[in-house]
């Protein structure tokens, strides 16, 4: 596995028609750590996540501004090769989304796409992706069937199986756990805390307890800017920032 | 006033389930009508005999291999091109006032009557291509014809896809084609298949656009290049020159079990794909 790597982001802004989503993001995520990002509904948490793995081409209104430097690539230069990009930078989305495949399949779709052809190579990666992602033990025995068959909890975690997969550097996770049980919950927050010494992991999340039990650093978005970012044990205690506090205390949001 | 609910419950379960009723009731008298008349004259040799004295007697043979082989025509040129054109409509294109006329064009080629078609595929491939009546000529008549069904059932079947199922696959590193080929299409298959089942169905039953192009020779064709008639044409043939009704009837209840045939067996494989990909 490469090295996870350090994400510098200078003043960002996106733009989805003439809406302002992000407006001047300047944030540093080191390697091996645990970005949270939390605020409330429309505050451009999702935009930059998907700025992240310029998922946001594919809406032919947004439009990028500033910089981002995933180690020494420019990920926001329009030379930068998108397609290898986001075989380094995965992503989990808030609804589990399994492809119409077998769980096998599903799993083996990034490897794939990189070329990897060979059975007992396959066979390694999704055994492992699997394990990884605390769901091998209880689907080992059926790989074949549908991924459609899994519960919610498991297909969310097949998802994040299935990033691991493509072994990334990074790995962005947009609000995971939003449709899960506490339990499945928990199978995704145990899984995180087991990656987060190999890859550089970045949170939305809108629990901001969840943020508070996994994250290292913690960041609060509204309205497209970002208003404090800091190791989350000060950030949960001794906010700098008002709005920051009335956030977390619960007062809006 | 007011009618009491239960009165206009009763009117509205009485007018539907007339019409679904009345529906069903004139397409199973066509089917019993034409298949009473039609399967007394039906027998092996009917199948498998080739016609004598213009159809009055002898079977249908060659009629046959001419209404098998000229929609597999239409559909093996319309196919890729209709399907080609709806990827581009849908995934390699944002909607602009170009893709708009493009959809405008092909539904208005869709309402054009086919006898147009019969005569421009006569005018353009007969004539001034010098192809002559064929089978490829026909073929290409009615894969024009078809054009349009194709397009418009892909494109929906395409636009139905999740566009969840798309950010997934780019998210992992897929390029636009091979999100494409593994994702989209794949998951598209049955509509799309549907309106290939359409377009089989409506080349099957076509006359006038084959007559003009494919003609309506009785013999047994070599290549692509020879002229062939289909059980639709023969049976408007037998009928309209009163050469002999009852080879006709017969010749209508072997092309109306052909359409089933085709229906049922491309419902049963499209089941079994859809299995195989959810179980």
């Amino acid at each position: 596995m490469s090295d996870p790597v350090q994400i510098s982001v200078r003043n960002l802004s996106v733009y989805y028609g003439k809406q302002h989503v992000l407006r001047g993001i300047t944030l540093d995520i080191p390697s091996r750590h645990v970005l949270g990002i939390i605020g409330p509904a429309g505050s451009g948490k999702t935009a930059f996540l998907r700025t992240l793995n310029r998922l946001n081409d594919l809406n032919p209104d947004s439009r990028m501004e500033g910089k981002i430097l995933m180690g020494e690539t420019e990920i926001t230069h329009s030379d930068c090769d998108v397609v290898s990009l986001r075989k380094r930078v995965g992503m989990v989305f808030a609804l589990p989304v399994p492809l119409p495949l077998s769980i096998y399949d599903n799993l083996a779709y990034g490897p794939r796409l990189s070329g990897i052809r060979k059975r007992f190579q396959l066979d390694e990666i999704v055994e492992r992706s699997l394990k990884a992602a605390v769901l091998w033990e209880e689907v080992k025995d059926r790989l074949q069937t549908s991924a459609f068959r899994l519960s919610g909890g498991q297909q969310q975690r097949l998802c994040l199986a299935r990033v691991l997969a493509m072994e990334p550097e990074v790995v962005l996770l947009d609000e995971p756990c939003s449709g899960l049980d506490p339990i499945s919950t928990a199978r995704i927050e145990e899984a995180l805390m087991t990656l987060k010494a190999t890859h550089t992991i970045v949170l939305v999340t809108n629990n901001t307890k969840q943020a508070a039990r996994v994250a290292d650093t913690t960041a609060f978005f509204l309205m497209g800017e970002l208003i404090e970012v800091g190791p989350t044990s000060r950030l949960f205690v001794a906010p700098t920032d008002s709005r920051t506090n009335e956030y977390i205390s619960g007062r809006f949001g | 006033m007011r009618v009491p609910p239960k009165v206009t419950q009763a009117i509205a379960v009485a007018l539907f389930g007339g019409a679904t009723v009345l529906t069903l009731a004139v397409l199973v008298f066509v089917i019993v009508f034409v298949l009473g008349k039609g399967l007394p004259v039906v027998s092996l040799d009917f199948l498998l005999q080739s016609p004598r004295e213009m159809g009055k007697a002898g079977g249908i043979f060659p009629t046959l291999v001419g209404t098998f082989l000229l929609p597999l025509v239409a559909v093996a040129i319309a196919f890729p091109l209709g399907v080609g054109t709806s990827v581009y409509l849908t995934e390699y294109t944002v909607e602009s006032r170009m893709t708009g006329v493009i959809r405008f064009g092909t539904d208005c080629l869709a309402g054009i009557p086919s006898i147009i078609f019969g005569l421009f595929g006569y005018i353009f491939f007969v004539e001034i291509l010098q192809m002559g009546w064929c089978i490829l000529s026909g073929g290409l008549t009615l894969a024009i014809m078809v054009l349009p069904t194709i397009i418009r059932t892909s494109e929906e079947a395409i636009k139905a896809v999740p566009t969840s199922y798309r950010e997934v696959s780019f998210s992992l590193g897929a390029t636009r084609w091979e999100t494409v080929l593994k994702v989209v299409l794949p998951t598209a298959l049955p509509g799309i298949v549907t309106g290939v089942m359409l377009s089989i169905g409506r080349s099957i039953g076509e006359t006038a656009a084959v007559i003009f192009t494919a003609g309506a020779s009785l013999r047994l064709p070599d290549s692509l290049f020879d002229s062939v008639r289909t059980m639709a044409v023969h049976f408007y043939i037998l009928a309209r020159e009163g050469i002999s009704i009852e080879n006709a009837y017969g010749t209508a209840a072997i092309l109306i079990i052909a359409v089933l045939l085709v229906n049922a067996v491309s419902y049963g494989l499209m089941n079994r794909f859809i299995a195989r990909r959810t179980k």
